[in-house]
């Protein structure tokens, strides 16, 4: 109540004049910008922490899979292409270094800087997801996508598949572990799928943040949706970052 | 103009005060990003030795890595508030004992039977 009390009582007194002592952006139900900030921080890291949970299960899941039918995830994780998966890689944390630069650029209030990090965000996204709709190619191809359609063949007589026996020389697997490969791409399929649908989503975000940076928002000193934004793409990063160790790379021996 | 010179006022006043709103410069973003590549590089490479189990412990300790490098300063824990270091850690916390207990789990329920 005495919070309340405080309220009426500075509305009684300055009377018309309350917007003219803070931001307009400032919410009545906070007493300072830097509260504001501070609420919307902690709550844009609950919202990232059932996405850790989210994303976590997908990870145990994978953990607990592998330790079960490790010969199939290890001829499985040789069907990715690894200079495909570098190359994301790099592309993304260029991208989460574009999108510091823009919260950088949106709190010292560089509007043009902002716009730029943002759309060069966006670009670095978008070749993402192009380099990852390749590899899916790649495995439509070759009839990996787990379902009726889905083939042993790589992995039943893996000299058939020239390009990864070249490299990788796999002994063929007995039936009953090849089939557990489709349980590997369907991991793989799951947990880079939902990966890029958040990029998706980020890069639907970035472009209203640019439509909305040109127009001079977030440059005046309401940074919040940037800088929370700015968090969402770095969990993001910080996925991938996993995801490209535990696909691509740890099963190459 | 004039909008600019008071926000450079309010950050210097800023700066002064503990709980205050800390912006992190290009110059650590670049020194970030350059770790982040070479810590590509070099999981990369890892992966191309063959280091039998040690592959996947050095290829999550990369990551962990980088991704702690990540947190900290392209997300700015580093420098924000203790609420926010502490939800971060919770985090952490609460997502490694659950997949601890479920792989014990995973792991021990067999126990006995062969």
């Amino acid at each position: 109540m005495p919070d309340s009390t405080a309220i009426a009582h500075g509305a009684h007194e300055t009377g018309s004049n309350t917007h003219d002592e803070h931001p307009p952006y400032l919410r009545h139900h906070f007493e300072s910008t830097e509260q504001q900030a501070d609420a919307a921080g902690f709550a844009m890291w609950l919202f990232l922490l059932t996405e850790v949970m989210f994303f976590g299960g997908l990870f145990t899941a994978y953990l607990i899979y592998r330790n079960w039918y490790y010969p199939a995830f290890v001829s499985g994780s040789h069907q990715l292409n690894v200079v495909w998966g570098t190359l994301n890689t790099l592309v993304l944390i260029i991208s989460s270094f574009t999108m510091a630069m823009g919260v950088w650029c949106a709190e010292t209030g560089r509007r043009r800087g902002l716009v730029l990090s943002l759309s060069l965000t966006l670009i670095l996204g978008l070749g993402f997801l192009g380099i990852k709709s390749i590899e899916y190619a790649e495995k439509i191809e070759k009839h990996h996508v787990p379902g009726f359609h889905y083939s042993l063949q790589s992995f039943l007589d893996p000299q058939s598949d020239r390009a990864v026996f070249s490299e990788y020389h796999d002994k063929p697997l007995m039936l009953d572990m090849a089939r557990h490969t489709e349980v590997y791409f369907s991991l793989y399929f799951l947990m880079t799928g939902m990966h890029a649908l958040h990029m998706i989503i980020g890069i639907g975000i970035l472009g209203f943040m640019i439509f909305r940076a040109r127009a001079g928002a977030y440059t005046s000193g309401h940074v919040t949706f940037v800088e929370n934004f700015g968090l969402y793409w770095h969990f993001v990063d910080i996925i991938w970052i996993y995801l490209f160790a535990l696909l691509y790379l740890i099963s190459r021996h | 103009m004039s909008e600019q010179i008071e926000l450079g006022e309010h950050q210097h006043h800023d700066e002064q005060d503990e709980d205050a709103h800390h912006i992190v410069g290009p110059g650590v973003y670049v020194i970030i990003l350059i770790a982040l590549l070479v810590g590509t590089a070099l999981t990369v490479w890892a992966s191309f030795i063959d280091l039998g189990p040690w592959n996947p412990v050095i290829a999550l300790a990369i990551a962990t890595t980088k991704a702690t490098l990540v947190v900290l300063f392209f997300m700015h824990v580093k420098y924000s508030t203790k609420l926010t270091k502490l939800t971060v850690g919770a985090g952490i916390f609460t997502f490694l004992t659950l997949v601890s207990l479920t792989l014990a789990d995973y792991i021990s329920r067999a126990w006995g039977s062969w």
